[in-house]
């Protein structure tokens, strides 16, 4: 009879065991390095124009050293702002009712998979489709609008898929009391689960923006790759360079990093490239950190009432 | 808050229909989708008359030129090849540590894991494609080039690029698979006097097996499906790979590279469109395998 576990003495089990030990504990160890040392090098090379003030709002050059990502960070935010806007409701919405009104059946098994399959597909062909129905069809052109439809329909199964894990984590109890005192359904959700899940509701909500707001390959033939000089005195919204103009060209950050390492002639690219990246990396980072927090503090709020 | 009974009755209808509208909406959003890329993604083959099998086997890519039967010269082998090799190699670099990080922050020092190793790792999914991209630029192009020779860009830099990108997610699932596992097989195996080791490879890997796929399976699908992290650092050359050093090409960074340039209704164009197509179809082929192995590892229960 031949031992399966294929080891023959006690001893030699244990020195595998340790062995096998140190060598996982090395694995992790070398990927703590590896990580510190890619986002260490991600930041500190984009370090010096961080904190550079005429970088951070000067206006992007097309040929010459010098150029700045003032438009692009208002244009991140500003599309941020909107897809937000626009897939929230929907999500939640949609959350609700796969999770209150229709949990199983084959409907609630179409909606899933669709659910499913926008979420997997990649995102670049997610921007071929905004290309080819807000751009084109819709006539919209390359614009903030186009963006952000582009951007809800990468940001929705994310979305929907938080928010229902957030609503089905709360206790079934809570629901069933609701409604044994005579609530309807509409109530129940909108009175009792809502306000106990929206903790993890909004952290979820917050870590989804930091990936839209990194997001360039849906947005690079939606929202455009040019980036018009933007005067925030301008409040005519037909014109180019008013921000709050959705018909206008809008090059984000993400877009402007792959823009300017694919086509970039100016001399100072990688200066450029490194900073803007850097930029992108600090809100990233930010986000997940308001993320945490703002859960934390949501969390004690709703426990301690 | 006391309303009526009725008015309860017509609060509660509009909610269920706006709610329903919302789920509607979105299904209708991804048949509108996958309608559109098809119908743009097959008018090579319908309208521009390219055999299909030429399409997907042909090692020639100028869709500018014809071929001596007169239709254009579109072999998407090339991309077909680079964005597999990219996907699997990527797989492979990632795969044991995924793995073997998994092991220790669940088996080994599962404090560590929740408290410190896991909340890093998930600020790495946060990342950007773009700034992996930058990351592939400056960090690991140059590397490859002084290591392995050549000018850097390629196969191999985008499959270490893709490698970082896909960890943290296929870290999490992976290790979410050997959480998943009931500490009584554990119990049990120790019980029987085997070592940590021992219950790893014998007990806990075999039965978190299904777990670990479907984390392979999402990584792949990332990796297959990323576009600018790749085209940035694998060089663009639309040829068939050769080595892992010399620039190649895959299918989302022809697509990123060339959409812009040509116009709708250009055989170019409908051809463009018809990789996105294999990308629309890869993507569905990998939900679909996640699928049938969730199954088969339920009924194994």
């Amino acid at each position: 009879m031949t031992d399966p576990t294929g080891v023959r003495s006690p001893k030699a089990a244990r020195t595998k065991d340790r062995a096998a030990t140190a060598v996982l504990a090395a694995i992790v160890f070398a990927i703590v390095v590896m990580l510190v040392v890619v986002v260490g090098h991600v930041v500190a090379s984009g370090a010096g124009k961080l904190v550079d003030l005429s970088f951070l709002s000067g206006k992007p050059e097309q040929f010459k050293a010098g150029g700045g990502i003032g438009p692009e960070i208002f244009n991140s935010f500003y599309l941020l702002l909107l897809t937000l806007l626009i897939s929230l409701p929907i999500s939640l919405l949609a959350a609700v009712f796969l999770t209150q009104y229709l949990p199983e059946g084959p409907v609630a098994r179409v909606a899933k998979t669709a659910i499913e399959t926008l979420s997997s597909l990649p995102s670049i062909v997610v921007g071929l489709f905004g290309m080819l129905a807000f751009v084109l069809s819709a006539g919209w052109g390359f614009s903030i609008l186009s963006g952000a439809l582009a951007l809800t329909m990468f940001n929705l199964p994310i979305l929907v898929r938080v928010i229902q894990q957030a609503l089905e984590a709360v206790p079934r109890t809570q629901r069933d009391a609701a409604l044994a005192l005579g609530l309807t359904r509409w109530e129940a959700t909108t009175m009792i689960l809502i306000p106990v899940a929206m903790p993890a509701i909004v952290t979820g909500v917050i870590i989804s923006a930091g990936r839209v707001f990194g997001e360039a390959a849906a947005l690079i033939y939606t929202a455009g790759q040019s980036a018009p000089t933007l005067d925030f005195l301008n409040f005519d919204l037909s014109s180019t360079s008013c921000p709050w103009n959705v018909m206008r060209p809008a090059e984000t950050l993400a877009v402007h990093i792959w823009k300017i390492n694919s086509e970039g002639v100016v001399p100072d690219l990688s200066a450029v490239s490194a900073g803007t990246a850097a930029v992108l990396m600090v809100c990233i980072l930010a986000f997940n950190v308001i993320a945490r927090l703002v859960g934390r503090a949501l969390e004690r709020r709703m426990t301690a009432a | 808050m006391a309303l009526s009974t009725t008015s309860k009755r017509r609060l509660e209808r509009r909610g269920q229909f706006i709610s329903g509208l919302a789920v509607l909406l979105v299904v209708v959003l991804v048949c509108t989708l996958i309608f559109m890329v098809c119908s743009r993604g097959i008018a090579t083959f319908t309208r521009d008359g390219v055999p299909l099998g030429s399409f997907l086997t042909g090692r020639t890519w100028n869709p500018h030129q014809s071929n001596e039967l007169g239709q254009p010269t579109v072999g998407a082998l090339p991309m077909v090849l680079g964005s597999f090799g990219v996907t699997l190699l990527s797989c492979a670099f990632s795969l044991p540590f995924a793995l073997g990080a998994s092991i220790f922050v669940v088996e080994v020092a599962p404090t560590f894991g929740r408290k410190f190793f896991r909340p890093l790792v998930e600020l790495l999914t946060g990342i950007p494609s773009v700034v992996f991209g930058v990351i592939g630029l400056t960090m690991v192009v140059p590397w490859t080039r002084s290591w392995a020779g050549g000018t850097g860009y390629g196969i191999l830099s985008s499959s270490i690029v893709l490698a970082l990108m896909i960890f943290p997610t296929m870290m999490s699932l992976t290790a979410d698979a050997l959480s998943a596992v009931p500490d009584s097989y554990r119990d049990g195996s120790y019980g029987l006097g085997c070592t940590r080791w021992q219950t790893v490879c014998h007990v806990v890997l075999p039965t978190a097996l299904p777990g670990i796929l479907t984390a392979t399976i999402m990584g792949m699908a990332r990796a297959f499906g990323e576009a600018l992290a790749v085209q940035m650092v694998i060089g663009n050359a639309a040829q068939m790979p050769s080595s892992l050093l010399t620039p190649a090409s895959t299918l989302t960074s022809i697509i990123t590279t060339s959409m812009g340039n040509e116009a709708m209704g250009t055989v170019y164009n409908d051809v463009l469109w018809s990789l996105a197509l294999i990308l629309l179809i890869m993507s569905m082929a990998f939900i679909l395998l996640v699928h049938l192995v969730g199954r088969k590892g339920s009924s194994n229960d």
